[in-house]
């Protein structure tokens, strides 16, 4: 399978980037570990004229450590994030998502910008980044901005992000000491995306939620924050009654497809199931 | 010459040189251009490993990376794994613990288990059936293709001792 003729670009600076996708606007697309785009590419469902390779920008790599905060560049891949000491310290659900994306090549090229500007809500970071509280550094030809994880996600492949704008950075606030973390997520088999997978981070204060933050993966058009879930658990204890409740109300939100990997009914009640997984796992992680 | 580009690369340490369209997939470079055929076509969608090759450090899946992103690349295939006519290791482990029936993906499982021993000279066999995920075989059921990577990393280690 091959994909349909297109020209091929590869700036060798971010202002060229940009200046290519003025010049080509939505005929344009991005090229940055190319595991989503070319395989889409291939059946057709992606037909691009323009292929602008984010590959020669080094500066787009890498992962700083900023306090308070990580700033991961846009073509960070996969493996960097899960080999990187740094993000297992300050933010092991990060870690802990990578682990379970694709397979081993696949983490080689695969970036965590391109899985979150693709606008797939299979992906695992968009829900990562919901549940995080991250931001994200836009730069085009009418300069940069940040737009909060929150305002990102539009609709299925829609996201905030211009024609002429690339994805540069990802800020990531560090969470607090003692803050549980779990990613769940139930896949068929390596390499698929989630039939369900649910992010949590969880600060406790003896057996009372002092916050949590629960987002989906692949329950709807875009991940999902799953806020009545939040609220129906903060201030009280963490018990079954209290997990089951927050499961109820994480799947009143769900709107998943019907696709080979489940109905609708059985991957609302994944999503659930997936949100009490994490919520568990969350709690022995977290310091009371 | 309309839309194409001339890209210059290391194939087993060898620069070669090809003219290509953009659309074209770097297994089809190695296979109908340059003649290594080691590397198979298997699912043409990322997920069977049998394409995989080594590009600058990196086990990639062959048929999902342009020739075109290869300028200035580092590209090592089944073909470049032996050195001065002596297999590798893990060509002798897959050899001595029946690691392979039809063979089909073996290039691929055996390059990818180089980048694993470069990154992990000594992998629990679960880390093995982790990092080795991104490869399928049809045949083995994986038992001895984990036992030829562990008799590699084995014989690696104990020859640099």
């Amino acid at each position: 399978m091959i994909p349909r003729q297109f020209e091929y670009h590869a700036p060798q600076t971010l202002p060229e980037a940009i200046a290519l996708l003025q010049k080509y606007g939505d005929t344009a697309k991005l090229l940055a570990g190319g595991h989503s785009l070319l395989p889409m590419m291939k059946i057709r469902f992606a037909e691009p004229e323009h292929l602008v390779d984010l590959g020669k920008l080094a500066e787009l790599r890498g992962i700083r450590d900023e306090g308070n905060e990580l700033r991961i560049g846009a073509m960070t891949t996969e493996n960097d994030l899960i080999w990187s000491a740094l993000v297992q310290e300050k933010c092991p659900l990060l870690v802990e998502a990578a682990r379970l994306i694709a397979d081993p090549q696949v983490r080689y090229k695969g970036t965590i910008g391109g899985d979150i500007s693709h606008g797939d809500p299979g992906n695992d970071h968009p829900a990562i980044m919901l549940a995080l509280g991250a931001s994200l550094v836009l730069q085009g030809s009418g300069g940069e901005r940040v737009v909060a994880a929150d305002d990102f996600f539009i609709d299925l492949f829609t996201t905030a992000l211009e024609p002429d704008e690339v994805l540069t950075e990802i800020r990531v606030p560090v969470p607090a000491a003692g803050t549980g973390w779990c990613y769940a997520k139930l896949k068929r088999k390596t390499g698929d995306f989630a039939t369900a997978a649910a992010a949590v981070l969880l600060r406790m204060k003896g057996d009372t939620v002092e916050d949590v933050s629960i987002a989906l993966t692949n329950a709807g058009a875009t991940a999902l924050k799953a806020r009545e879930a939040e609220d129906s658990l903060r201030g009280d204890k963490l018990n079954d009654a209290a997990i089951a409740e927050a499961a109820r109300q994480a799947m009143s939100i769900c709107d998943p497809v019907e696709d080979q990997r489940g109905n609708v009914e059985y991957k609302t009640a994944m999503s659930g199931e997936m949100t009490q997984r994490a919520l568990r796992t969350a709690h022995e992680r977290a310091a009371t | 010459m309309a839309n194409k580009h001339t890209v210059s690369f290391k194939l087993n340490g060898n620069a070669v040189d090809v003219v290509v369209e953009p659309r074209e997939l770097l297994i089809h470079t190695l296979r109908e251009r340059l003649a290594h055929t080691g590397p198979h076509i298997g699912c043409e969608t990322s997920h069977c490993g049998a394409c995989t090759v080594d590009l600058d450090g990196a086990s990639v899946k062959s048929c999902t990376v342009l020739t075109v992103q290869c300028q200035d690349a580092e590209v090592l295939t089944i073909e470049g794994i032996e050195q001065d006519g002596k297999l590798h290791a893990l060509q002798e482990g897959f050899t001595e613990m029946h690691g392979l029936q039809c063979g089909y993906c073996t290039p691929g499982m055996i390059t990818r288990a180089y980048r694993l021993l470069q990154e992990n000279p000594n992998p629990s066999e679960e880390d093995i059936r982790y990092w080795m995920a991104g490869n399928l075989c049809r045949c083995t059921g994986y038992q001895n293709i984990v036992k030829a990577v562990q008799h590699a990393a084995e014989k690696m280690s104990s020859a640099q001792a």
